[in-house]
């Protein structure tokens, strides 16, 4: 599968070291995606890297995305500008269980960059309101310059039915918000087990403390709660096994799972 | 009196707690007020008391020379604040500024120490109480020390 050049729109910065691109797609690629799914984005001359689709899906024509500048390809991706073209491979992956969360609370934990992969899915229920009920979102960052879509979250607050919490690690006397991390937040959530699905992205650990918490403290089983895990992924087809995780390739079989699925394998170090 | 059992009955940190330890306790308890920059307390200085936050947020710092304070933690509605009236020397170990103004109980360190003392039941309840908060709080600074954002890809 052959990498098809998208134009990039718009670059906006969202912090000091990420940035969100928004690229027009071509008719003839589609541009359809269920969020959570993620696509190869190929910066010519550079390398290929997998980044998870934070745009709306209720938005046709274009495909938007989230970057942290990290490493040399995420390096060049966000110097890229508007007008630049960068090659697309898919969507990919398994996606957010938006039919199964139907009619149901749900809850979206999100740590650091962890925000962009869940994002669609918020956009998601905000389209659909009628069909979710509670929506819940807990939202931690390393410190307020860290903090994403800030813009999207203080409206997402103001929505009817919405709870919207963000925290971060660490604060200096301008910041006037919370400090702790993300797993501070529960003190200020209820949830009602029995109609709550809950989906979780950020840094393993921290998704492991998270799990732990909700499991622990508000009875949530294992098969309501969904996280997307990372590993180092190339072809995003299941073939090279550079992101087998166990039984599981996190490109093919992910990188959406239940939490069910992972347990067992989390707390394997080799892993 | 009568009022600060009611409150203190309907705080989180006292969910549950037999009527009879309640009105112990509200023989300790006052109603407190803090402006939006004011300290509850200084690191250093005498724990004498802890709060249970009604209304307002409350910041944890840490001072450290030539640089700003660092906000470890805040803290709100529902939850409470200080642990050293328990643990000898009852001295702070943080400063705890206002971030916005708080409404609270104090309860009096000195007079729950020596109500414990009389009545190890409700001494046990309330050390039951401390110990699951102190438990969470150090699981979350456990993580917080992993700076796991620090190193986070997209």
């Amino acid at each position: 599968m052959a990498p098809a050049p998208h134009r990039i729109l718009r670059v906006k910065r969202e912090t000091h070291d990420t940035f969100t691109l928004t690229l027009e797609v071509p008719e003839e690629a589609g541009g359809e995606f269920a969020p959570g799914q993620f696509s190869m984005l190929y910066v010519f001359g550079v390398g290929e890297l997998p980044i998870s689709i934070s745009g709306d899906p209720g938005v046709p024509g274009q495909l938007v995305y989230t970057v942290r500048a990290v490493g040399k390809a995420t390096g060049s991706l966000v110097k890229l500008r508007a007008g630049d073209w960068v090659g697309v491979r898919g969507p990919f992956g398994s996606a957010w269980p938006v039919e199964a969360a139907r009619g149901k609370d749900v809850l979206i934990v999100a740590g650091g960059i962890g925000l962009a992969p869940l994002r669609s899915v918020i956009y998601h229920v905000l389209n659909n309101r009628d069909a979710y009920g509670r929506l819940t979102i807990l939202y931690g960052a390393r410190s307020p310059k860290d903090l994403l879509y800030r813009v999207d979250f203080r409206s997402w607050s103001r929505q009817m039915d919405t709870h919207a919490l963000t925290t971060v690690d660490h604060g200096d006397l301008r910041w006037r918000g919370r400090v702790g991390v993300v797993t501070t937040l529960f003190r200020y959530v209820r949830l009602v087990p029995e109609r709550t699905i809950a989906m979780l992205c950020g840094p393993e650990i921290m998704m492991r403390y998270v799990c732990a918490e909700i499991e622990k403290n508000h009875q949530l089983p294992a098969s309501q709660i969904h996280l997307t895990m990372e590993r180092n992924m190339k072809c995003a087809a299941g073939f090279c096994g550079h992101c087998q995780f166990g039984p599981y390739f996190i490109c093919k079989d992910g990188p959406v799972f239940s939490y069910e699925r992972m347990k067992p394998l989390l707390g394997i170090y080799e892993l | 009196m009568e009022n600060l059992e009611k409150i203190l009955s309907e705080h989180p940190f006292f969910e549950g707690i037999e009527k009879a330890y309640l009105d112990i306790l509200a023989g300790c308890a006052s109603n407190v007020r803090f402006e939006a920059g004011a300290y509850l307390g200084r690191e250093g200085e005498d724990a004498t008391s802890f709060f249970l936050i009604r209304k307002g947020k409350v910041a944890l710092e840490i001072r450290t020379p030539q640089r700003p304070p660092l906000v470890i933690l805040t803290l709100e509605d529902g939850d409470i604040l200080g642990f050293s009236w328990l643990v000898p020397p009852h001295l702070w170990r943080f400063d705890m500024r206002a971030v916005e103004p708080v409404r609270a109980l104090a309860l009096d360190g000195r007079c729950l120490r020596r109500k414990c003392n009389e009545n190890h039941d409700l001494g046990y309840e309330l050390l039951k109480r401390f110990a699951y908060v102190v438990d969470n709080r150090l699981q979350a600074t456990r993580l917080q020390l992993l700076d796991v954002y620090a190193a986070a890809r997209s």
